[in-house]
């Protein structure tokens, strides 16, 4: 990219694979569990703690060396529940339904690992463009997981995406069903979510030798 | 009688680790020595039975629609509920700072091994969920928020020290390197809630579906499952009803 120096490009592109806050960092789960039964919730998660991420990376850069090191978990904490309560009004504004099928998790944004972790990590000691960019890298490396999840758990679970039907009617028996195809129900459940990201963290060690823990 | 309810449905049915994922972070990182888990679950515990009920009277007194009636009737029409995020979050925070002061006095050695994951109580979702879901639940009265907050905590510790147990003993067991560590951890949490799900039934002895909150649920597989719930209790039912004639 020719806006952007090799480092800088790194802090995007690195999330994604090597040091995605999800499998590697192992922060965000809560969420990236709860909400993966429907692709649709998945997106509107992973872009709602993009804007979070990024908005508040950059905030708090800027403030970086006023804050008081003492009190500095309360005024991040102030930062991205603000933050969150403009997400929360703008879904309730305009996706009225998502929000309610999200329900507490949007709240529960607040306490994403990965904000906080980011914060402590790299905004409090970097300027406001590599802390934005550092921002978006690592809510992209978790949406991409977010959405993979909730693509199969929905594909698998209910055979829609984002609400239409892609392998056929169930009850009128077309397409897949046809053959006697049934909806795996499990997978929308909880449990099959934290099996799902074992199966991913289990790919990306095996590609990655390096990763593996002893 | 509710409260008993309350308090079984939030250990069991609405576990906090296996059923809505609640505390994952804390849960997977200290969860490596049964003595750690058990000294962070206890924590949980206390901050969880003080932060809610506290909340629940910032809820009631202050941040519902109609709740500032007591300053006036003037006050009927403010709603501050989209507020609830900040003030809960400033109370748990309070709080976690209370309870480290106590902790950091009263056991050094608890301190110490717990380390940064004391403070992180304060961002540790079950925590905040914790008010959040009593919110939305909207829990009628002071003592039932209190039996929800120390039955959820309860619930989250079960969960940290079964999987501590596990991981201590896993430790010796031939997994494949990909897995080991993290992985499997995943895999086991994912087995154990399987198995929590079991408790589906506790409290209404099967005869009719449990009323369960989904965080995301599709109507249609709603319906298929009650269906098929409904032919799997009638089976069990039929079976009961043989041997007792047997």
């Amino acid at each position: 990219m020719g806006l952007l120096s090799k480092k800088d490009a790194a802090l995007i592109t690195d999330p994604f694979a090597d040091n995605n806050p999800i499998t590697i960092q192992v922060l965000g789960i809560c969420s990236a569990l709860a909400i993966t039964a429907e692709l649709k919730a998945s997106i509107v998660m992973a872009v709602s703690v993009l804007f979070v991420l990024g908005a508040g990376n950059v905030v708090i850069s800027l403030m970086r060396n006023i804050i008081p090191s003492k009190i500095r978990i309360i005024v991040q904490l102030i930062v991205v529940a603000t933050l969150v309560i403009i997400v929360d009004q703008v879904l309730k504004a305009f996706a009225y339904e998502l929000s309610k099928t999200l329900g507490a998790f949007i709240g529960l944004i607040i306490t994403n690992c990965i904000i906080m972790g980011r914060f402590e990590a790299f905004a409090l000691a970097n300027g406001p463009w590599r802390s934005f960019l550092d921002g978006i890298g690592n809510a992209l490396g978790y949406g991409v997981i977010l959405i993979i999840v909730g693509f199969f758990r929905e594909l698998l679970g209910s055979g829609t995406l984002l609400g239409f039907k892609v392998l056929g009617d169930p009850i009128e028996k077309t397409g897949l069903y046809a053959f006697g195809y049934e909806n795996n129900g499990f997978m929308l459940l909880a449990p099959m979510a934290l099996i799902f990201v074992g199966i991913i963290i289990w790919i990306q060690r095996s590609r990655n030798v390096a990763l593996i823990e002893d | 009688m509710e409260h008993i309810e309350l308090f079984f449905k939030s250990i069991f049915i609405d576990n906090m680790v296996f059923a809505t994922f609640l505390g994952m972070c804390s849960y997977l990182a200290v969860s490596k020595k049964v003595s750690t888990a058990v000294g962070l679950g206890a924590a949980v515990i206390f901050v969880l039975a003080v932060t809610v009920p506290l909340n629940w009277l910032l809820d009631q007194y202050i941040l519902k629609g109609g709740a500032l009636v007591w300053l006036g009737p003037e006050y009927a029409e403010y709603d501050l509920s989209f507020l609830s995020f900040i003030l809960f979050i400033a109370t748990i925070a309070t709080m976690v700072q209370l309870v480290e002061i106590i902790v950091e006095k009263f056991s050094p050695s608890l301190y110490n091994s717990l380390g940064i994951f004391l403070p992180l109580i304060a961002v540790n979702c079950a925590i905040l969920g914790g008010s959040l879901f009593m919110q939305s639940r909207e829990i009628p009265s002071l003592a039932l928020a209190t039996t929800y907050g120390v039955g959820s905590g309860i619930g989250w510790f079960l969960a940290i020290l079964a999987i501590a147990a596990i991981r201590e003993k896993i430790r010796y067991s031939s997994i494949p390197a990909p897995l080991r560590g993290l992985g499997i951890t995943f895999i086991v949490t994912g087995l154990m809630a399987i198995g929590f799900m079991s408790f589906g039934g506790m409290l209404t002895g099967g005869d009719e579906e449990a009323p369960k909150e989904k965080v995301v649920s599709s109507k249609k597989v709603e319906n298929k499952e009650d269906l098929k719930a409904k032919e799997l209790k009638k089976k069990e039912l039929a079976n009961n009803s043989k041997e007792i004639q047997e």
